[in-house]
C-alpha cells in the first residue's frame, strides 16, 4: 500500500514538474516570438527591471504580456469548465463548446456588443461577462431540459451541437446587421481570438476566474462523490440539488468568462481534462482541478504562439487549432469508449 | 417503540402516483430483512424510498426514532449505506479508491484520508476477501469482485444500516454464498442492520430472520421465513401454474407433464428423483410408488407425478396400498424399477416389480431408455 501510494505521488510529481516546465518554456516562446522577435537575454530586463528598447518594452508589456495572461487564465478556466460538465453529466466528451454552451455565450454577447456599439463607443467587460453568462445559461438550460429527455448520452452531445449551430447562425445574423466600425471587432471575436486583450480586461477576468476555480477546488470532495453516480453521491451525505446547481453556475461562469473575452474556443474543455486525467491516471478531482487549470494554460498558450506565428503575419483564429490538435483527442475517447463497450 | 428501523403507513411510487401502500415494517438492529417479489413488483421503490433516494407518498420511515424527512443526506449516510443494482462508470479509479469513498462522511473539507480511515478501507476490503483487488482498476474487476468492492465501501462507511438491491444478481454460487455468509456476520457481530432484495428464495430463505413478500398494492405477507416460505404463499406470489415451490428444497419444480400416464416408476428412498426429472424433461407423464411420506422422492414425486402411491411415515406398506399400486401398475406398459434392494418397511416394493415382471411389462433401466 505504501509502494503504491509512493508510485502515486511520484506520478503526480513528475506530471506537475513537467508541466512547469512546458509552461515556463512556451511563456519564454510566447514572448520571444511573433512579427518582432525579442532576444531572450532582452526578456529578463524587459520583465524584471524595465530595461530594453522602447519597442520591445511596448511590444512586450502591451501587447504580448496581456494577451498571454488571457491565454493561461482563460485556457485554465476553459478546461476546469469542462472537466466540471464531464462530471456533470458523467461523459468524457462533454464541454462547453459541444454542449452549445460557448455558443450560447457567444450570442448574447454579440446582441449586446451590437446594440451597445451602435450608441456608445466601448463596453465594459462586467457587461460583457454578464451577457455571456445569460446566454450560456440560456443553452446550459436547454441542454439540461435535452438531458432529462433522453437516456442517451451520445444524443446529450449531438442536440448540444445543435444549440450551438443554432446560436452561431443567430449571431452571424445579427454581425450582418452592426455597424460597419464594429464589425472587424465583433468578426475576429466570434471566431475566437485572445488578441487585442487589455490589462483592464485581464484583472476582470483573473478575479472572476480565480474566485470560481478556488471554489471549485474547495468541492474536490463532493465532486469526487459524484463521480460514483449521483445515488452515491447521496448516500455519502451530498446536497445533491445544491451540488447540481453549482456545478452548473460554476461551470457556466468559467465558460462565460472565456466567450466574453476570448470567443468560443473549441475542443481545449475535453481535450484537456482527458490528457491531465490519462497523465496522473485518476480522476480524483483534488489533484485533477488544479493540473487541470494548469494543462489548460499551457495548451492555449501553445495554441495561440502556433495561431499567430504559423502564418505570420496572417493570425489564425484560435479555434482553427485549438480544433486541430483537440478533435484527434475526442476521437480518440470516443474511439476507447467504444472499445471498453 | 422498542424497533431500530420501523415505518409507518408508508406509501411509495414514483411521480406521486402510489405503487404500494400502508407498507409496516419494524426491524431490530442486526436483523436481516429479505423483499422477495416477482419482477417490477416495487422492490427497488421500496428500498430507494427507505433510502431516501426517493420521496415517499405517503407515511414516513423511522431510523432510531428519528423520521428520515428530518435527516439531511449527511446524517443519513452515518446511518445508511447502500449497495445499488446500477452498473458504476468510473474512470481511473482502482478498487481501493472506490471503497475508500464511503469513508467520505468521516473525512474532513478535502476529503484527504487520515490513517484511521485508511486503516478502515483495508479492514472492510478484508473482510469480503477484497484487499487483493486494491490496486486494479474497478471497471477490470469481475462482476463478484465488483459486488465485494461496492460492499466493502459500504461497510468502511460504518453505517447502522446496510440497503442492498440485487446483491447477488451477477454472482456465481460461491461469491453469492460468501457475500451473504459476510452479511450474516456482520448482522451478528457488528449489529449492523441488513435491508435487501433478493431474487433467489432459498438463500432468502436460509439468510433472513425476516421475510417480506412485495406484489401488488398492499404487502400481503411479513414475517419469518419459516411463515412465508409456504407452497401455496409462494406459488401465489409468483402466480405459479406451471411449477411449483418446495418449502423444504427452496426450490421450484417444472410443469407436471400432462397425459395419460403409461410408465409406473418404483421408488423410495432417493433413487426416484433423477428418473422423475428425466421423465419431466421427455413430456411422459407417470405414476409412482410406492414411497413413504418421509421419503425424499415422495417431495418431488408430489409435484412431478400424476399420481403417488404413499404409506405413512415409518408404516411397513400396507395392503391397502399395495392393492391399489397394483391395479394401477397393470394399466401401464412400462416400469422403471430404481430399487436395487428392498428393506423390511418397503418389501412389498419388490412383489410389485415381480408382479410387473410376470405381467409381461416392458421393464427399462431408466427413463433414459424411453
Amino acid at each position: 500500500m505504501e509502494n503504491e501510494r509512493a508510485t502515486r505521488h511520484l506520478r503526480y510529481s513528475i506530471t506537475l514538474a513537467i508541466f512547469a516546465g512546458l509552461f515556463v518554456v512556451l511563456f519564454i516562446m510566447n514572448i520571444n516570438l511573433g512579427s518582432v522577435s525579442v532576444q531572450i537575454k532582452d526578456i529578463f530586463q524587459i520583465l524584471f527591471f524595465q530595461g530594453g528598447s522602447e519597442t520591445d518594452y511596448g511590444i512586450i508589456w502591451k501587447l504580448r504580456l496581456p494577451r498571454m495572461m488571457a491565454s493561461i487564465i482563460l485556457g485554465g478556466a476553459l478546461s476546469l469548465s469542462g472537466f466540471l460538465l464531464q462530471t456533470f453529466f458523467n461523459n468524457p466528451i462533454a464541454g462547453p463548446y459541444v454542449l452549445g454552451i460557448s455558443s450560447g455565450a457567444k450570442l448574447m454577447v454579440a446582441i449586446v456588443m451590437v446594440m451597445v456599439l451602435s450608441k456608445y463607443h466601448t463596453v465594459s467587460s462586467g457587461v460583457l461577462i454578464a451577457a455571456a453568462f445569460v446566454g450560456a445559461m440560456i443553452s446550459m438550460g436547454f441542454v439540461l431540459l435535452v438531458a432529462r429527455a433522453v437516456e442517451r448520452s451520445s444524443m446529450l452531445i449531438v442536440s448540444g451541437v445543435m444549440i450551438g449551430y443554432i446560436c452561431s447562425a443567430i449571431t452571424d445574423f445579427v454581425i450582418t446587421f452592426a455597424d460597419d466600425a464594429s464589425i472587424v471587432n465583433l468578426h475576429s471575436w466570434s471566431r475566437g481570438s485572445f488578441s487585442g486583450t487589455s490589462w483592464e480586461n485581464v484583472r476582470v477576468m483573473a478575479v472572476v476566474v480565480l474566485i470560481t476555480s478556488v471554489i471549485a477546488f474547495l468541492m474536490s470532495k463532493p465532486i469526487g462523490a459524484y463521480q460514483l453516480g449521483e445515488s452515491y453521491a447521496q448516500n455519502m451525505g451530498v446536497n445533491i440539488k445544491w451540488f447540481r446547481v453549482m456545478l452548473v453556475l460554476l461551470s457556466s461562469v468559467l465558460c462565460a468568462c472565456v466567450t466574453a473575452f476570448a470567443g468560443p474556443i473549441s475542443f481545449v474543455g475535453i481535450a484537456v481534462p482527458h490528457l491531465v486525467k490519462s497523465f496522473l491516471k485518476t480522476s480524483k478531482p483534488l489533484i485533477v482541478i488544479p493540473v487541470c487549470f494548469l494543462g489548460g494554460a499551457i495548451f492555449c498558450l501553445g495554441c495561440d504562439l502556433i495561431a499567430r506565428t504559423i502564418l505570420a503575419p496572417t493570425e489564425l483564429s484560435i479555434s482553427s487549432v485549438t480544433a486541430v490538435l483537440g478533435a484527434p483527442i475526442v476521437i480518440g475517447i470516443m474511439l476507447k469508449q467504444r472499445a471498453r463497450g | 417503540m422498542g424497533y431500530f428501523f420501523y415505518t409507518k403507513q408508508l406509501t411509495v411510487g414514483y411521480n406521486g402516483k402510489p405503487l404500494i401502500k400502508d407498507i409496516e415494517i419494524q426491524l431490530g438492529k442486526g436483523q436481516i430483512l429479505t423483499l422477495i417479489g416477482p419482477n417490477g413488483s416495487g422492490k427497488s421503490t421500496i428500498l430507494k424510498t427507505i433510502t431516501k433516494h426517493l420521496k415517499s407518498i405517503y407515511g414516513t420511515v423511522y431510523i432510531d426514532n428519528q423520521s428520515i424527512d428530518d435527516m439531511s443526506n449527511k446524517d443519513m449516510s452515518y446511518k445508511v449505506a447502500v449497495v445499488l443494482t446500477e452498473r458504476l462508470k468510473t474512470e481511473l479509479m482502482t478498487c481501493e479508491d472506490v471503497v475508500a469513498t464511503g469513508r467520505y462522511p468521516y473525512t474532513g473539507m478535502l476529503g484527504i484520508l487520515s490513517e484511521q480511515d485508511r486503516f478502515q478501507v483495508r479492514n472492510a476490503m478484508e473482510l469480503v476477501n477484497a484487499w487483493e483487488l486494491k490496486d486494479r482498476d474497478f471497471t477490470q474487476v469481475s462482476d463478484g469482485q465488483r459486488q465485494r468492492v461496492l460492499l466493502a465501501r459500504a461497510i468502511c462507511q460504518e453505517p447502522q444500516i446496510i440497503v442492498l438491491d440485487e446483491p447477488t444478481s451477477f454472482l456465481d454460487v460461491r461469491y453469492e454464498l460468501e457475500l451473504l455468509n459476510i452479511l450474516r456476520t456482520m448482522a451478528e457481530k457488528q449489529n449492523i442492520t441488513v435491508i435487501m432484495s433478493l431474487h433467489e428464495l432459498d438463500m432468502a430463505q436460509k439468510i433472513s430472520d425476516l421475510v417480506m413478500c412485495v406484489k401488488g398494492e398492499y404487502i400481503t405477507h411479513f414475517g419469518s421465513p419459516q411463515e412465508i416460505f409456504q407452497r401455496e404463499l409462494i406459488n401465489e406470489l409468483y402466480e405459479l401454474s406451471n411449477g411449483s415451490y418446495n418449502p423444504l428444497f427452496g426450490s421450484f419444480e417444472m410443469e407436471r407433464p400432462k397425459g395419460e400416464p403409461k410408465v409406473f416408476v418404483i421408488a423410495g428412498g432417493g433413487t426416484g428423483i433423477a428418473e422423475y426429472r428425466t421423465l419431466q424433461k421427455k413430456r411422459i407423464p407417470f405414476v409412482t410408488g410406492i414411497l413413504h411420506e418421509n421419503d425424499i422422492d415422495y417431495q418431488v414425486a408430489c409435484d412431478l407425478a400424476s399420481e403417488v402411491f404413499f404409506e405413512k411415515r415409518f408404516e411397513r406398506i400396507g395392503e391397502g396400498v399395495y392393492q391399489s399400486a397394483l391395479q394401477r401398475l397393470k394399466s401401464c406398459d412400462t416400469v422403471i424399477n430404481c430399487l436395487k434392494s428392498y428393506g423390511e418397511m418397503n418389501e412389498r416394493n419388490k412383489e410389485l416389480y415381480e408382479k410387473a415382471i410376470s405381467q409381461g411389462l416392458k421393464i427399462v433401466e431408466s427413463a433414459e431408455a424411453l
